[in-house]
C-alpha cells in the first residue's frame, strides 16, 4: 500500500467509484422487492421531525413530547433532526426525509420565510407536512397540511383576565395595581401575543402600567431588568414576566432587595405573574407563592400531532390550524375559573400532587 | 528528488486511507441503515449541502500544506453571504455584482492576512483569529437580523438544478424524480480539479509543498518563501469568498449565525483528508473525501437515532482522533525509514 503511487492509485480510485455505483444500483433492485413484500404486514409509520434547536426548557420538552408519543411500541418510527438554529440544516433535514420516503414530515420552523421550495418538494413527493409551534409564511397554503401550536394572544388575555378577577375578589381597586412588564425577545410571536394581552387589560381596567422592558427570555437579563425597575419605580406591586426564566430572575432580584414576594398586594407584597409552566422547578415557585400565576404554554405537541396523523391515516382532512390545550396555574383558588372571549378556562391550583406530573 | 517521492507516497497513503474509510463507511451505511443511502440522490444531497465546505476546505488545505492555518474562513463566508444578501435584497443589486463583492471581500481578507503573515512574520493563527473576529463583527454591523433574499434572478439561480442523468429514482407516488446537484457543486468540483492540477503539476503548487515541508531548504532552493506564503493566504481567502457565495446560493439568506464553526469543519476535513498540520503533506482529492466522510458520518449518526447535536460532535472528535493517530504512525514510519 505504501508504494501506491501515480497511475496505480488513480486506477484504484476509479475501481472504488465503479464499485460504489454498481453497489447503489444493485442494492436498490433487491430492496425494492423486499419493500413490496414487507410493507403490508408491518405498516410502520415513519415520521421525520425537524426540530429547530434545543435553546430552552420549553424546546427540549417539545422534542421529548414527540419522542414519547411516537414510540416503536405504537408502530411508529420517529427520526429527529436538530437544526441547531439554522434554516439550511432544517431544509437539508427535510430533503433527507424526502429521500428516506418517510410517511409524514413534522417541522418546527426556525424562521417564517424561505420554505417554499423545500415544501414544494415534499408536496411533489406526496408527503404531508405538519408544522408545529411557529408558523410558516408561504405563497401557497397547500404546501403544508396543517399547523399546531400555541395561542399566545389567548395566553396574554388569560393573564389579564385573571389579574382583573383577582383584584375584584381581593377588593383591590384597579388604580392601585402598578404593573411592570418584563418582555420577551422583541418581535417573537410569544412576546407580541403576551404583551398585547396585558396592554389590552391595562387599557380596559385602568391599571397603572409603569414600564415595559425586554428581558430577552433569560434569567440573567430578567434579574437585571427587575433590579433597575425596583430602584426606578418603588411603587411596583405586580410584575408580569413573559416567560418563566425571566420570572425566576425577577424573583431573585426582589428577594435580594429585601421586599416581600406574594399575592397579598395590599400588604405591600410584590406579585409575580409568568408564562410557560413546563418544569417541576417552576411548579415549586408557584407552590411557595413566589410566582402567583402562570399561564401554561404547552410544549407537549406530540399527542396532538398523533391525532392529526391518525386522522390523515384514516383519510380524513384535519383542521388547517389547531391550537394545543393549555392549562392555567395559580397558587390559590381565589379565581376558580376564567372567562375569555366567551370560553371558560379552569384554573389549576398547584399542590404537591401537581408537582408529580412534571419532570 | 528522493525526498519528493517519499513525500508523495505519504500523501498518497493518507489519501488512500481516507478514500477507503469513506467507502467502507458508505457501504456500512447501505448495509445497516439501507433506505435513503441506497439512492444516489442521498449522496448528491450530501454534495449539495457541503459544496461551500468543500471549497473553503480546499483553501484551508493549501495554507495547511504551506505550514500555516486560517481560522477566519467561517467568518468570511458569513460576511460574504450577508453582504451579498443585503446588496441583492435591500440595495436592488444584481447577481453579477454580488459575485464581484464576494470575490472582493475574499481577496481583501487574503491580501491583508497574507501580508501580515508573510511579510511581518506574525503567527497565522493570531492573524486569522483577528480576521475571524473582524469578519463576524462586520457581519453583524452590515445587518443584525437573519432574512431571506427575494431577488428574482437570484432565486432562479438558487433553484437551478443540474440534472444527473441515469441516477434518478421513483418516489412512492410512482413519479420519476431526477437526481440533481446544485450549481455550487459544479463550482466546487471544478475548483477541486483546478487545484489538484495546480498542486500536482503547477510550479506554485510545488512551492507550497516545499515551503511547508522545510522553509530553510525551500529558501536555499531559491524559492521566494514570503511570496509563496502570501499567495497561499490570498488563495485561501479568495476560496473562502467563493465558498461564501456558494454557501449563500445554497441557503438563500443572510444571517450573523451563518457558517458558525465552519472553519473548524474545514480544518477537520483537511486533516481527515490527509493534510498534516505540520505542513508539506496534503492532497486536494483527500480534502474532498475528508468533507464527504465528515458529512456522511454525521448523516449516519443521525439516521442511526443519535439525533442530539452533540453526538455528531463526538463522532467527529473520534474520527479526527483516529486520523491523527494514523498520521503520526505514518510520520514515525517515515522517520524510521529515513534513519536507515
Amino acid at each position: 500500500m505504501r508504494k501506491l503511487t501515480g497511475k496505480k492509485w488513480l486506477v484504484f480510485m476509479l475501481l472504488c467509484g465503479a464499485l460504489f455505483l454498481i453497489g447503489c444500483g444493485a442494492k436498490e433492485a433487491v430492496s425494492e422487492k423486499e419493500f413490496v413484500e414487507e410493507k403490508e404486514p408491518t405498516k410502520e409509520i415513519v415520521i421525520g421531525f425537524s426540530q429547530l434547536g434545543a435553546e430552552s426548557d420549553w424546546r427540549t420538552s417539545n422534542t421529548q413530547s414527540m419522542k414519547e408519543t411516537f414510540t416503536s411500541k405504537k408502530g411508529y418510527r420517529l427520526i429527529v433532526e436538530d437544526g441547531q438554529q439554522q434554516q439550511s440544516n432544517q431544509i437539508m433535514a427535510i430533503r433527507k426525509f424526502i429521500q428516506q420516503e418517510v410517511d409524514y414530515i413534522v417541522l418546527a420552523p426556525v424562521t417564517e420565510t424561505g420554505w417554499d421550495t423545500v415544501l414544494q418538494e415534499a408536496k411533489d413527493a406526496g408527503i404531508p407536512v405538519i408544522i408545529v409551534d411557529r408558523q410558516v409564511d408561504v405563497s401557497d397554503d397547500s404546501l403544508f397540511t396543517c399547523w399546531v401550536g400555541s395561542d399566545f394572544a389567548l395566553e396574554g388575555k388569560k393573564a389579564a383576565e385573571w389579574l382583573h378577577q383577582f383584584a375584584l375578589a381581593k377588593d383591590i381597586s384597579e388604580q392601585e395595581i402598578h404593573i411592570a412588564n418584563i418582555q420577551g425577545t422583541m418581535g417573537a410571536s410569544a412576546q407580541i401575543g403576551r404583551t398585547a394581552g396585558l396592554e389590552e387589560g391595562a387599557a380596559k381596567y385602568g391599571w397603572d402600567l409603569l414600564a415595559e422592558i425586554s428581558g430577552e427570555y433569560t434569567q440573567a437579563k430578567g434579574k437585571e431588568v427587575m433590579e433597575a425597575l425596583l430602584k426606578e419605580e418603588p411603587q411596583i406591586n405586580v410584575v408580569y414576566c413573559e416567560n418563566d426564566n425571566m420570572a425566576m430572575g425577577a424573583v431573585e432580584a426582589i428577594e435580594a432587595s429585601g421586599k416581600e414576594i406574594g399575592s397579598d398586594i395590599s400588604k405591600g407584597q410584590i406579585m409575580v405573574m409568568s408564562f410557560d409552566g413546563v418544569t417541576k422547578n417552576i411548579m415549586r415557585y408557584i407552590l411557595s407563592n413566589k410566582i402567583s400565576f402562570d399561564a401554561g404554554c404547552n410544549p407537549h405537541h406530540g399527542p396532538r400531532v398523533e391525532t392529526l396523523i391518525q386522522l390523515l391515516e384514516a383519510g380524513k382532512k384535519p383542521d388547517k390550524f389547531s391550537y394545543v390545550e393549555e392549562r392555567i396555574y395559580s397558587h390559590d383558588a381565589t379565581v376558580p375559573s376564567l372567562e375569555v372571549d366567551g370560553n371558560s378556562y379552569p384554573v389549576t391550583v398547584v399542590t404537591s400532587k401537581t408537582l408529580e406530573e412534571f419532570q | 528528488m528522493m525526498k519528493k517521492i517519499k513525500n508523495m507516497s505519504d500523501t498518497n497513503m493518507l489519501l488512500t486511507i481516507t478514500i477507503v474509510v469513506f467507502f467502507v463507511m458508505y457501504f456500512a451505511a447501505i448495509a445497516f441503515l439501507g433506505e435513503g443511502f441506497l439512492k444516489p440522490q442521498t449522496f448528491l444531497s450530501i454534495l449539495n449541502a457541503n459544496a461551500a465546505l468543500i471549497i473553503t476546505s480546499c483553501g484551508m488545505s493549501i495554507v495547511m500544506i504551506t505550514g500555516g492555518i486560517d481560522i477566519s474562513v467561517g467568518g468570511v463566508v458569513a460576511l460574504v453571504s450577508m453582504c451579498s444578501a443585503v446588496y441583492l435584497d435591500q440595495k436592488g443589486g444584481n447577481v453579477g455584482g454580488a459575485i464581484l463583492i464576494s470575490l472582493a471581500i475574499g481577496l481583501a481578507f487574503g491580501i491583508i492576512q497574507g501580508y501580515l503573515v508573510a511579510y511581518l512574520d506574525i503567527q497565522p493563527f493570531i492573524v486569522s483569529l483577528a480576521g475571524m473576529f473582524f469578519a463576524r463583527g462586520m457581519t453583524t454591523i452590515v445587518n443584525n437580523k437573519p432574512f431571506n433574499v427575494a431577488n428574482e434572478a437570484f432565486v432562479k439561480l438558487k433553484d437551478t438544478r443540474v440534472i444527473v442523468p441515469g441516477l434518478g429514482s421513483y418516489n412512492r407516488l410512482g413519479k420519476y424524480i431526477d437526481a440533481y446537484v446544485e450549481i455550487g457543486v459544479v463550482v466546487a468540483l471544478l475548483i477541486v480539479v483546478l487545484l489538484f492540477i495546480l498542486l500536482r503539476w503547477g510550479k506554485l503548487g510545488r512551492h507550497f509543498y516545499a515551503v511547508g515541508g522545510n522553509q530553510q531548504s525551500a529558501l536555499m532552493l531559491g524559492i521566494n518563501v514570503r511570496r509563496t506564503k502570501f499567495l497561499s493566504h490570498v488563495l485561501c481567502s479568495l476560496l473562502a469568498g467563493i465558498g461564501g457565495f456558494v454557501y449563500f446560493l445554497h441557503v438563500g439568506s443572510g444571517s450573523p449565525s451563518h457558517a458558525m464553526g465552519m472553519e473548524m469543519n474545514a480544518i477537520a476535513s483537511s486533516i481527515i483528508g490527509g493534510t498534516m498540520l505540520t505542513g508539506g503533506v496534503g492532497n486536494i482529492i483527500g480534502t474532498l473525501f475528508g468533507v464527504l466522510s465528515l458529512s456522511t458520518i454525521q448523516n449516519i449518526v443521525s439516521s442511526a437515532g443519535f439525533d442530539e447535536a452533540w453526538w455528531t460532535g463526538i463522532t467527529i472528535a473520534a474520527m479526527l482522533c483516529l486520523f491523527l493517530v494514523i498520521q503520526s504512525v505514518v510520520m514515525a514510519r517515515k522517520k524510521k525509514a529515513l534513519a536507515k
